[in-house]
C-alpha cells in the first residue's frame, strides 16, 4: 500500500527550528531547515542524524524546500548543506534567496563574533550553501525530477514567503510555511486574489495532506484596523507624556508594516518626536522591498511609480548614542524577541523608567527575554545583575500568522484529505485539531518532533484509452444511470511501462490474434399447434412485453432478434403440433441468451383472445 | 485540429488554434505599418505639413485633394492614422475561450478583440508583459488623443477609388477594416480580462488542455507557449531570442517532442547582426554630437532602449560624452524606467544577482541619479526649460507618424549636422521618412532585432525535432529583395506548412489516445496475463465517469442481491443486464484433446466427424452437436442449461479470454 510519511525534526508541537521530513511515493523532501531561538546548544539545529546514520544526505533527500527567510525556517541550512553535507537542490523564492544569506550571515556574526562560539558555519559556507539554491517563481511548476514536482503559492507573512505543493503523480502534500490570511499594509494575504494580482491563493488542489502552521491556533483576532488604532494610540500616549517607545522587530517584515503605519500617522498628526530604525539593515531591507515590489500588496504596487512607500520621511537611522537623548522617541530595534543585540541593549537602558514603553509586536519563543516579560515577569536576571522592569509592557499581535479562523479558511480552500499541524504549541494544537476534525471532517495529526505520521494513500493509475473506445462509450450518453450503470469493456495492454486501454477487438488485432467465436444454439420445444407465423408473432410480442428496454425485432425472414440473439421458429415435420424455437447467441451475449432460453422454456402466455 | 490565421504580419501574429474542445487565440498583434500611409500628426502646428498640396488624378480630377496630400512624390492620407486589425470574419471570435499572449508587442490589438467581438474568455500573460503592454498602449492612446484631428478620411478607401491611387496606397490590404485607435477605457477593460501567469506554470483549460508559458528570451516576460494534452503537444514559438540581453534566457528544452511547432516572430532584418548594429549606433551617435549636432532615436518606450541605455552607460565616458544631455521623452518614460527595475525574477542571471546585493538591475538608475539621463512625459512643460543642445533624444513613435518624434523631425530635419538613428525594425525607415522629404539631416539605419535568425532557427529545429512546423508564408521563401538568398528561409524536413492571412490550416495530427484514471480498487481487481514476452493483457470491465473532461474508471457495482421478501417479483426484474458483456475469445480447440476431456467428464458416446473446415463432435445420447473450426465453435443442443454450461466451460478451458 503506498503511503505518505511525515516526521517533524523541528516544529513538532513547538515553534522554532522548523524542519519536516516528508516521504511521498518514494521521494524524500525536507520542508524548511530552521534554527531554534530558544536554545544555544545542540538543540538549536534539527537532529539530521535521524535521517540517515551513515549514508550521505544527498542520497536520501530528493530536495530541500525553504518557505521563507525567517531563521527559524532557514537558519540551519548552511549547517545542513556544508557541515553535515547535502549537495542536492534547495528550492526557495527569489526574495527569499536574496534575503536569506544576509540573515544567515547576521546570525553567524552574532553567534561567532559576539558569543564566541566555535564549530559554527562560516561566511564561506553560507555562500557555498546559497550556490545550491534554485529560485522558483510563484505558480511555476518545478520538475525536481521526472516524477516529483513542486509549486509555490503566495503566502503573505513576509516578503517572498511561499506555500509549497509537492506532487508525485496523483499524490500531493501542501506545506504552508508561515502564512497570513489578512492582507496587511505592505504585503498581500495568502487569500487575496484581485483580478490583476498574482492570483495569490491556494487553489482547490485537494492534497492528500495539508501541513499547516498553527502559531495562533487558539486565537481569533479582532480586526486588523482595531489593532492598528490601538497600537497608534499607545505609541501616541507614551510619546505625549515624554516617554520612549521601544519596538523590538526583525529587520524585515513587521518592521516595514509598522514603519508605514507610523509614517502615515506622524504625517497626519504632524508629530515631531523622532522615529528611529536601528541596524544598518534598514535601508538595505527597504531596498529589497523596492526591488521586489511585485511581491507586495496591490496598493503599493500600483502607486510605486509615483510614490514609493518604502522611502520614509520621518524615520531615520538610529545611532547607539541616541538612546540616552532626553525627550520622547520611538525606536524600532532588532531582534524582535529581545534575545540579543541592539533591542536588548536599549531595553536594559529604558526598562527602569515607568514613562517608557516596550511594544512586542510578535510572538516570542520560550526562553527569550521577550517571552519572560510578556508572561508577566518583572524582575530579570541579566549578566549577573538584577533588572527591574518598570516600563510599560505591551503586546500587540502584529505577527503575520494566520489565526484559527484563517487556518480553517485555508484548509477549506485547499480541501485536503488530512491535516497535520506544526509550528505551534501542543495545547493550542489540540484545540485546533478538534475543530478541524469536527468542522472539516478530516483526520488531523500533531506529531511531536521525531514522531512519524503514516498515511496510506491509494493513487489511481493513469493509462491511455484509445479515443475510439472512449468515444464509442461516450456516444452512449454522458450521464451515468445510478440504477443501471453502464460498463466499459476493454483490454488493458501493458507493454514496457506504457499502459493502454483499447477495445478487445483492437487488442486482438494488435497482437495478431484471431477471434474465436463461440456460439450456442438451443432447441426450445413449445407445444403450439398454431401456424408458424402466429407462433412467431406470439414469441415476438411476449419478448417485447418483457424486455421493454431491449431492442426486440421481428425480421422479414420470420426470425426474432433480441439485441444480437437470434430466435428462429421451426415446425418439426414429424409433429406439427409442436414448434421448435432455435435460440442462438454468441458467448458475448451469454447472459441474455441463457436468460431467453429459460424464459421461453416456461412457455408463451395465453394469447388474449 | 485547425489553425485559423488572422494576421498576415509574421512578427505581429494572431492565430486561432482549435484543439480538442478548446478554441485558443495565439497572440493578438496589431499591424501598425498601415499608419505609414498617413501624414504625421504634429504636436505643434507645422506650416510645412499643412501646406502640402492636395493630390489629384492624372486627368486632373481633384475630388480627393482634401483627403490625400502629396509630399516629394509620395501620397499620404491626411487623417487620423488607422491600424490594420486581425481578421474578424474568419471565425466567430466570441467562441474564443482563451487568448495567450507571448510578448508585449503582440498584444496591441487586444482591446479590438476583447471589447468588440463578444469575447467572454480569459487572457493569459505574464506580469511584465501586462505592465509594459499597458505602457505601450497608454503611450499610443496618448500620442493619438492629444492631437485631435477633425478629419477622418474615407473616400479613398472606396475600392473603385483605391484602384486609381499610386502605390503603396493602391496595394494596401483590407483598408475597409482599418480602425482608429482605441480609448484608454477600452484598454483598461481589455487588461482587466488578463490573468497573470508565471513561466512553467501549468494552466488547465476545462480539464482538456494544459497551457504553459516558457521563457522566450526576447523581452521582459516574453513567452513561448506549450499547448498540450496527455498525448499531443503543440509548441507556439513567437518572438524568441538566443542573444544574451536583459531578459531571462530562452527555454528550449521544454519545446522538445512537439507534434506541431508553430513558428512566428523571427528577426525582421535577418542580414543585420544586432551587436554590430549597437556598435554602429554608438559611434554614429558620438560622431554627430562631437560635431555639434543632435541625435534623434525614434523608439518604443520599453525593450531595446534598456539595452541601448546600458551600452551608452558604458560608452559615454570613454567617448567623452559625459556632458551631453540624454533625454527620454514619453508619457510613460518614468513608468517604463521604474518598471524595468522591479522585474528581477524575469531578468537574465547577471541582472538578477545585482538585485540580491541589493542594487537596481539596470544601470539607467545611475544615469538618472547622476542627471545624465532625464525623462519627461512630453516636450511641453519642464522639458522646454531644461532643453539643451546638442543632445540625444529617445522618443516615439518609431513610425514617425505621431508622438514627440514628429516635432523633432520637423525641428532638426533641415540641418545636416543632426542625425536620426533608426533602431526599431518594425517600420521601413525610408517609408517612415517619406513625409519629411526633402531632409537635410543624416539618416542612419541600425535596426536591432534580437529575434531568432534563420541559422538559429534551423539549429533550434534540429534540437527540438518537432514532427511538423507551421509558419507564415514569408518564412518559406527568401525575402523578395534578396531572392537569391536561399539561406534566408526555413529549411526543415518535412517542409514547413505555411499560412497566410485569412487561411485555415488543418494541422496534420491524429489524436488516438486520451488519458483515463483507473481507480485503485479497480486496478487491484485486474488480472494481468502475459500473452507474449513483455506484453501483458488484462480485461477491464468498469464504470466510466466523466467530469470536467476528466475520465475515471471505477469498479463495476456489485450485483445487488435480490431483496428477499415482500416485494412482488416481476418477470422483468430477472432480465440480465445486456451491458455485462463477456470477453472476446481467441485460440483454437484441439479436437483430440477436447474429446479426451469430454470423456474424462463422463461423456462416452462421442462420435467425431471430419468436415471441410474442421470437425463435428456428436454426443449422441444428449442429441448435442459441437462444430469445431479453426476460429469458431458452435454448440447446438437441447434446452438443457446444465449440459450447455458444462460444455461451455470445457470449451472455454482451451481458449484465451480478452
Amino acid at each position: 500500500m503506498p503511503e505518505i510519511r511525515v516526521t517533524p525534526l523541528g516544529a513538532g508541537q513547538d515553534v522554532g527550528r522548523s524542519c519536516i521530513l516528508v516521504s511521498i511515493a518514494g521521494k524524500n523532501i525536507m520542508l524548511d531547515c530552521g534554527m531554534h531561538m530558544g536554545f544555544n546548544d545542540d538543540r538549536r539545529f534539527p537532529d539530521f542524524s535521524y535521517i540517515t546514520q551513515n549514508g550521505r544526505l544527498t542520497d536520501f533527500l530528493d530536495c530541500v524546500i525553504i518557505s521563507h527567510f525567517h531563521l527559524d525556517h532557514c537558519g540551519a541550512l548552511p549547517y545542513l548543506s556544508e557541515m553535515v553535507g547535502y549537495d542536492g537542490p534547495i528550492y526557495m523564492t527569489h526574495p527569499t534567496q536574496a534575503i536569506c544569506p544576509i540573515l544567515l550571515e547576521d546570525y553567524r556574526k552574532l553567534a561567532v563574533d559576539r558569543k564566541g562560539e566555535a564549530n559554527f558555519f562560516t561566511s564561506q559556507m553560507v555562500k557555498d550553501c546559497m550556490k545550491k539554491v534554485v529560485a522558483v517563481h510563484l505558480h511555476q511548476t518545478v520538475q525536481v525530477d521526472d516524477e516529483l514536482e513542486i509549486k509555490a503559492y503566495y503566502a503573505g507573512h513576509v516578503l517572498g514567503a511561499a506555500m509549497f505543493q509537492i506532487r508525485v503523480g496523483s499524490e500531493s502534500v501542501v506545506y504552508t510555511g508561515d502564512y497570513n490570511m489578512t492582507p496587511d499594509r505592505h504585503l498581500g494575504s495568502a487569500l487575496a486574489c484581485p483580478p490583476l494580482s498574482r492570483a495569490a491563493w491556494i487553489d482547490k488542489c485537494r492534497p492528500n495532506l495539508l501541513i499547516t502552521e498553527s502559531t495562533y491556533a487558539t486565537t481569533i483576532r479582532d480586526s486588523k484596523r482595531c489593532r492598528e488604532r490601538d497600537f497608534l494610540k499607545k505609541v501616541h500616549e507614551a510619546v505625549e507624556r515624554g516617554g520612549k517607545v521601544l519596538i523590538p522587530v526583525f529587520a524585515l517584515g513587521r518592521a516595514q508594516e509598522l514603519c508605514i503605519l507610523l509614517e502615515t500617522f506622524w504625517e497626519r498628526m504632524d508629530l515631531k518626536a523622532p522615529i528611529y530604525f536601528s541596524t544598518g539593515l534598514t535601508e538595505k531591507a527597504n531596498h529589497y522591498y523596492k526591488l521586489f515590489i511585485t511581491w507586495t500588496n496591490q496598493k503599493i504596487r500600483k502607486t510605486f511609480v509615483q510614490r514609493n512607500m518604502f522611502e520614509f520621511k520621518h524615520i531615520k537611522a538610529f545611532d547607539r548614542a541616541f538612546a540616552d537623548n532626553p525627550g520622547p522617541m520611538v525606536v524600532f530595534a532588532t531582534p524582535g524577541m529581545l534575545h540579543a543585540g541592539q533591542s536588548l541593549q536599549i531595553f536594559r537602558k529604558w526598562a527602569g523608567n515607568e514613562k517608557n514603553m516596550v511594544i512586542m509586536p510578535g510572538y516570542c519563543v520560550q526562553g527569550t527575554v521577550g517571552h519572560k516579560i510578556l508572561s508577566g515577569q518583572r524582575k530579570l536576571e541579566m549578566e549577573g545583575r538584577q533588572l527591574e522592569v518598570k516600563m510599560q509592557v505591551e503586546y500587540m499581535s502584529f505577527s503575520a500568522h494566520a489565526d484559527a479562523k484563517g487556518i480553517m479558511q485555508l484548509a477549506r480552500q485547499a480541501e485536503p484529505d488530512n491535516v497535520l499541524l506544526v509550528h505551534g504549541e501542543a495545547k493550542k494544537m489540540e484545540f485546533l485539531k478538534q475543530k478541524m476534525e469536527q468542522e472539516l471532517r478530516v483526520s488531523c495529526f500533531m506529531p511531536a518532533n521525531g514522531e512519524t505520521v503514516t498515511l496510506p494513500t491509494s493513487p489511481s493509475i493513469p493509462v491511455g484509452i484509445s479515443l475510439g473506445l472512449l468515444k464509442r462509450e461516450m456516444a452512449q450518453g454522458l450521464l451515468p444511470d445510478a440504477k443501471r450503470p453502464r460498463l466499459l469493456h476493454g483490454t488493458l495492454v501493458m507493454k514496457d511501462s506504457t499502459f493502454r486501454l483499447v477495445s478487445s477487438e483492437q487488442a486482438l488485432k494488435e497482437l495478431g490474434l484471431a477471434e474465436h467465436q463461440l456460439r450456442f444454439t438451443c432447441r426450445v420445444h413449445l407445444h403450439d399447434a398454431r401456424k408458424e407465423q402466429e407462433t412467431v408473432m406470439r414469441v415476438y410480442s411476449h419478448l417485447k412485453s418483457i424486455l421493454k428496454d431491449r431492442c426486440v425485432q421481428h425480421l422479414p425472414d420470420g426470425s426474432v432478434t433480441v439485441e444480437s440473439v437470434l430466435v428462429q421458429t421451426t415446425t418439426p415435420s414429424e409433429d406439427p403440433s409442436t414448434k421448435v424455437l432455435l435460440v442462438s447467441w454468441t458467448y458475448q451475449d451469454e447472459e441474455l441468451g441463457s436468460y431467453l432460453t429459460s424464459l421461453l422454456k416456461k412457455g408463451l402466455p395465453q394469447a388474449p383472445s | 485540429m485547425k489553425l485559423y490565421c488572422l494576421s498576415g504580419h509574421p512578427t505581429l501574429p494572431c492565430n486561432v488554434l482549435k484543439f480538442k474542445s478548446t478554441t485558443i487565440m495565439l497572440d493578438c498583434g496589431l499591424d501598425m505599418t498601415s499608419t505609414l500611409s498617413f501624414l504625421p500628426l504634429p504636436l505643434v502646428q507645422s506650416p510645412r505639413l499643412s501646406n502640402l498640396p492636395g493630390w489629384s488624378l492624372k486627368d486632373g480630377n481633384a475630388f480627393l485633394d482634401k483627403e490625400l496630400k502629396e509630399c516629394s512624390g509620395h501620397v499620404f492620407v491626411d487623417s487620423v492614422p488607422e491600424f490594420c486589425l486581425p481578421e474578424t470574419e474568419l471565425i466567430d471570435l466570441s467562441t474564443v475561450d482563451v487568448i495567450l499572449i507571448s510578448n508585449y508587442h503582440c498584444m496591441m490589438a487586444l482591446p479590438y478583440i476583447t471589447e468588440h467581438t463578444g469575447f467572454t474568455g480569459t487572457v493569459y500573460a505574464t506580469e511584465p508583459t501586462v505592465q509594459i503592454g499597458r505602457l505601450l498602449m497608454e503611450e499610443l492612446v496618448n500620442f493619438i488623443e492629444r492631437v485631435p484631428k477633425a478629419q477622418s478620411a474615407s473616400l479613398w478607401k472606396n475600392k473603385d477609388v483605391q484602384r486609381l491611387l499610386p502605390a503603396p496606397l493602391k496595394d494596401a490590404v483590407e483598408v475597409s477594416t482599418w480602425r482608429r485607435c482605441y480609448t484608454m477605457q477600452e484598454v483598461n477593460s481589455a487588461l482587466s480580462k488578463i490573468q497573470l501567469v508565471g513561466y512553467s506554470q501549468k494552466i488547465e483549460l476545462f480539464g482538456a488542455v494544459q497551457v504553459t508559458p516558457l521563457s522566450s528570451g526576447y523581452a521582459l516576460g516574453s513567452s513561448n507557449w506549450i499547448i498540450q494534452s496527455h498525448y499531443e503537444k503543440v509548441s507556439y514559438v513567437s518572438g524568441s531570442s538566443l542573444l544574451t540581453t536583459h531578459p531571462q534566457p530562452m527555454d528550449q528544452a521544454s519545446l522538445k517532442n512537439s507534434d506541431v511547432l508553430i513558428l512566428t516572430g523571427l528577426t525582421q532584418i535577418p542580414t543585420a547582426n544586432p551587436d554590430g548594429m549597437v556598435g554602429e549606433f554608438c559611434s554614429n551617435l558620438a560622431l554627430t554630437v562631437r560635431n555639434g549636432g543632435n541625435v534623434l532615436v525614434p523608439c518604443y518606450p520599453s525593450g531595446v532602449i534598456y539595452d541601448l541605455l546600458e551600452c551608452l552607460y558604458q560608452y559615454i565616458d570613454s567617448a567623452g560624452l559625459s556632458s551631453v544631455p540624454f533625454y527620454f521623452i514619453s508619457p510613460v518614460a518614468n513608468s517604463s524606467l521604474e518598471f524595468s527595475q522591479i522585474f528581477a525574477e524575469w531578468l537574465c542571471h547577471n541582472k538578477q544577482s545585482k538585485v540580491y546585493l541589493p542594487e537596481p538591475p539596470f544601470p539607467h538608475a545611475e544615469l538618472i541619479q547622476t542627471n545624465k539621463l532625464k525623462h519627461y512625459p512630453s516636450i511641453h512643460g519642464d522639458f522646454s526649460n531644461d532643453f539643451r543642445q546638442p543632445c540625444v533624444v529617445f522618443t516615439g513613435h518609431p513610425s514617425l507618424r505621431f508622438g514627440d518624434v514628429v516635432h523633432f523631425m520637423e525641428l532638426w530635419g533641415k540641418s545636416s549636422l543632426n542625425t536620426v538613428i533608426f533602431t526599431e525594425p518594425d517600420f521601413s525607415y525610408l517609408e517612415a521618412l517619406a513625409p519629411y522629404q526633402p531632409l537635410a539631416m543624416k539618416c542612419i539605419y541600425c535596426p536591432i532585432d534580437t529575434r531568432l535568425n534563420f541559422i538559429q532557427v534551423s539549429k533550434l529545429l534540429k534540437e527540438v525535432q518537432p514532427l511538423h512546423v507551421v509558419c507564415p508564408e514569408q518564412y518559406t521563401q527568401p525575402p523578395p529583395a534578396q531572392s537569391h538568398r536561399m539561406d534566408l528561409m526555413i529549411d526543415c524536413q518535412p517542409p514547413a506548412m505555411s499560412y497566410r492571412r485569412a487561411e485555415v490550416l488543418a494541422l496534420p495530427f491524429k489524436r488516438r489516445y486520451e488519458k483515463i484514471e483507473i481507480m485503485p480498487e479497480l486496478a487491484d481487481s485486474l488480472v494481468p496475463m502475459e500473452i507474449k514476452p513483455g506484453i501483458s493483457l488484462a480485461t477491464v470491465s468498469a464504470v466510466l465517469h466523466t467530469k470536467d473532461n476528466k475520465h475515471v474508471l471505477q469498479p463495476p457495482p456489485r450485483p445487488t442481491q435480490p431483496t428477499s421478501g415482500k416485494k412482488r417479483k416481476r418477470v422483468s426484474d430477472d432480465v440480465p443486464d445486456c451491458k455485462v458483456l463477456k470477453p472476446l475469445l481467441s485460440g483454437s480447440i484441439p479436437v483430440e484433446q477436447f474429446v479426451q476431456t469430454l470423456e474424462k467428464h463422463g461423456f462416452n458416446d462421442i462420435k467425431v466427424e471430419d468436415t471441410a473446415k474442421g470437425h463435428i463432435v456428436l454426443l449422441q445420447e444428449a442429441e448435442t452437436l459441437i462444430q469445431i473450426e479453426e476460429d469458431s465453435t458452435h454448440i447446438i443442443c437441447d434446452n438443457d442449461e446444465m449440459l450447455r454450461v458444462r460444455l461451455r466451460d470445457l470449451v472455454l478451458k482451451f481458449l484465451q479470454k480478452f
